[in-house]
């Protein structure tokens, strides 16, 4: 037993950054405090159970296992599509990003809800006319269904993993940072807990444990907001007055623009705070993002996927109405999450628990609650934390279920059996596909400890955009759009987005590296000498700043020799590159336009009879719904 | 509906349809409605990061308080999100659905 205290305690301390500074005891969960967040977690994880109990109940036929029988209704599939789509990516990392960089996190977040005009002008409704449980079923309507089914299925799997892989590996971390479980352990625990969702039921108990989430993370941010915002009566002037005025905020202001902002005021320090430019420096790779998400979440499997759980167009337009109004809402909280963050708690204690930012809700959550040191902080801390925990489980299950129907559905029923293949055998090939997926999430999460993954989930929307998107879109709205031109789109799609982004600036190129932290160590005796000038001008504040900057200095050089060593052998990056070839960050403003070009060129040069008969009864129907409404009533 | 349950794809001619003036007055209307909506709220999106990259002036422009015009202008996307999600919907709710319910009630009807 005390062997295990200690554990969980050395585990707890690592979570936490080394140097010892006294904000850091209210970094993460407090040890005296974790029972707390395991009662939370616990709770959640009892009722989500007790759902996929009464959900197993309900999954007899292949189609409760992948669409819950087409049963659900708009408003129930716009709360799960939120559930869906809102990861700890959006949840934590955009209010950490307004935590750190004000505006510019902000404005990062309104192309997420943009993304879902898309959907609703002109994916969701055909989708749901047409479709039946994957991508490829809309795909295979008028082409060539064994071959669109092989590639469709890949790409669905290639989406799926990349932002799986994000999802397990950001989702480890984050347990760890929040309570100090081990990664590997948490890593299990979230891969075991969505393969006991989706194995036992399926869409039906993914759709509810969705919504639970997305209520959940609804409910916090808004009790959250309440209390950040009641101090100055719901007015948004005043609340933004006193967020710019904070010296925290003016502090992180100063440190972000460096010598740029000698001559500037306070206010103006803090005004900055809510202009853009402190966080993007690429105008051009915001472009390419946007791209990215605005018509990848039109080619998400796990998202279109979603709409095959309504019975009729009506409730599919229903629930992105829904799904649009929650999502957006979210976003607009988030504002005053991550400014309230940065006013209480400071930029700096949040970047003392995590760089990235991830760390500002919950950090914010436990000031409101009255601090490290009440009950009530810690209370609302395990529920940021539990709900956070939660997310990464919903997110994780609608995706295994879109790769693992991919994979059964298309790739063995569909091409491997050519269809013939009896009900019960398809339930079973669902399950076990599951089973594979979930394993291999597991796996890949505890190979990829380490690595920095943020940038798999921007791929994963480049490529759903760049090969999904003009796919779904052009078989859909396109009379000549056929099956050389599926094949050609999902191809040159895929592999322009992942070929780009292996030769960009993401990947690791040692000899910038090292060149960079020649030039720290190389410039440290410099600095340090200026540093220590400042520290004996007798000025209280500037003495603390010199000794903040002076450890912080230390740090860096010892990360900088740390680098120069690792390196020293290495010189190219992954593909065997010295520098990127592709200076833009985000694929997607060439990958796009090539995958459409793909789509069209490859249909032009096909000749597909079958894809021009169909045409006629694919976009009545998509138009229509003539036969979709009556397939359910059934 | 116990005549229409027993439909399949292979009994509606999709052809007859497909040219029925009916069904090419929906298809023109929604062609033309979602696409001038989409090119909309495209070009409007991609407004805010063209305007934080190359007019940051403007957008530092104070109104109301410490609120500037990119602030407000980032409230605005959500807003202008939304209200085209609404009158979308409140188009699709109104017109295409009642025009694809008369094609549906007739759909085995047309060319036969």
């Amino acid at each position: 037993m005390n062997k295990r205290h200690a554990l969980y305690l050395a585990a707890g301390a690592l979570a936490l950054p080394l140097v010892a500074m006294p904000a850091l005891a209210q970094g993460a969960v407090a040890s005296e405090w974790r029972w707390l967040t395991f009662t939370v977690f616990a709770a959640i994880i009892g009722v989500t159970m007790f759902v996929t109990y009464l959900a197993a109940k309900r999954v007899k036929s292949v189609a409760d296992f992948y669409t819950a029988g087409g049963g659900v209704s708009g408003l129930q599939n716009g709360w799960a599509i939120a559930g869906d789509y809102l990861s700890a990516a959006s949840f934590l990392g955009i209010a950490g990003l307004i935590s750190l960089y004000g505006y510019d996190g902000f404005m990062y977040s309104v192309g997420w809800l943009v993304a879902y005009i898309t959907v609703l002008l002109v994916i969701a409704e055909p989708c749901r006319n047409i479709g039946k449980y994957t991508l490829a079923d809309i795909l295979a309507y008028r082409n060539d269904p064994k071959k669109v089914r092989v590639v469709g299925a890949i790409s669905v799997i290639t989406v799926s993993t990349f932002y799986l892989t994000a999802q397990m590996v950001g989702g480890g971390v984050l347990v760890k940072t929040l309570i100090g479980i081990d990664y590997e352990i948490s890593v299990i625990a979230v891969g075991i807990l969505m393969l006991g969702y989706v194995l036992f039921g399926g869409m039906v108990a993914t759709t509810w444990v969705q919504i639970i989430k997305a209520v959940l993370l609804v409910t916090a941010s808004i009790l959250l907001v309440m209390f950040v915002w009641l101090p100055y009566g719901f007015s948004l002037p005043a609340f933004l007055q006193a967020a710019i005025g904070d010296t925290k905020v003016q502090a992180q202001v100063a440190t972000l623009l460096g010598d740029a902002s000698k001559n500037m005021t306070a206010a103006e320090l803090g005004q900055r705070f809510l202009e853009p430019g402190l966080l993007f420096k690429a105008p051009i790779d915001q472009i390419s993002l946007g791209m990215a998400l605005v018509f990848g979440t039109a080619g998400l499997p796990h998202i279109l996927m979603r709409f095959f759980t309504v019975p009729t167009a009506q409730e599919a337009r229903k629930s992105v109405i829904w799904a649009m109004a929650i999502i957006g809402g979210f976003y607009v909280l988030t504002l005053f999450l991550g400014l309230g963050a940065a006013m209480h708690v400071g930029a700096a204690n949040i970047r003392a628990v995590d760089a990235g930012g991830n760390m500002a809700a919950p950090l914010l959550a436990q000031f409101v609650g009255g601090g490290g040191d009440s009950f009530l902080g810690n209370l609302f801390l395990a529920f940021v934390a539990a709900v956070a925990f939660a997310t990464i489980v919903a997110v994780v299950a609608g995706l295994v279920l879109a790769a693992a129907s991919a994979m059964a559905h298309d790739l063995y029923v569909g091409v491997i059996r050519g269809e013939h293949v009896t009900p019960q055998e398809q339930v079973k090939a669902a399950r076990i596909a599951t089973v594979i997926v979930g394993a291999m999430a597991i796996a890949i999460g505890i190979a990829a400890k380490g690595q920095n993954v943020a940038h798999l989930v921007a791929l994963a929307f480049a490529v759903a955009a760049s090969a999904n998107f003009p796919c779904v879109l052009l078989t859909l709205y396109w009379k000549r759009c056929n099956t050389g031109g599926i094949m050609a789109g999902m191809v040159v799609g895929t592999l322009t987005a992942i070929g780009l982004v292996l030769v960009s600036p993401n990947m690791t190129y040692p000899k910038a590296i090292k060149a960079a932290a020649q030039k720290v160590v190389e410039g440290a005796p410099a600095r340090a000498a200026a540093l220590n000038e400042a520290k004996s001008s007798g000025d209280a504040a500037k003495v603390a700043k010199a000794e903040n900057d002076l450890r912080a200095l230390d740090a860096g050089v010892a990360k900088a020799r740390d680098d120069l060593k690792r390196l020293e052998n290495d010189n190219t990056s992954l593909v065997g590159l010295e520098k990127p070839l592709f200076e833009l960050k985000n694929p997607g403003l060439i990958s796009i336009p090539l995958g459409f070009l793909a789509v069209i060129l490859g249909s032009l040069l096909y000749r597909d009879r079958r894809a021009e008969e169909m045409w006629d009864e694919l976009y009545v129907r998509q138009n229509t719904g003539i036969l979709a409404a009556r397939a359910q009533a059934h | 509906m116990s005549a229409a349950s027993a439909a399949s794809a292979a009994s509606i001619n999709w052809a007859a349809i497909d040219a029925d003036p009916r069904f090419q007055k929906l298809h023109h209307k929604k062609v033309s409605f979602l696409l001038g909506l989409m090119i909309f709220s495209v070009a409007y999106y991609f407004l805010l990061p063209i305007g934080a990259a190359y007019f940051p002036q403007l957008f530092g422009i104070r109104v109301w308080g410490p609120i500037n015009v990119g602030l407000l202008f980032a409230l605005s996307e959500f807003i202008v999100a939304w209200a085209i999600a609404f009158y979308y919907s409140r188009r699709a709710n109104r017109e295409f659905d009642a025009m694809a319910r008369e094609l549906i009630a007739d759909a085995e009807k047309i060319g036969s």
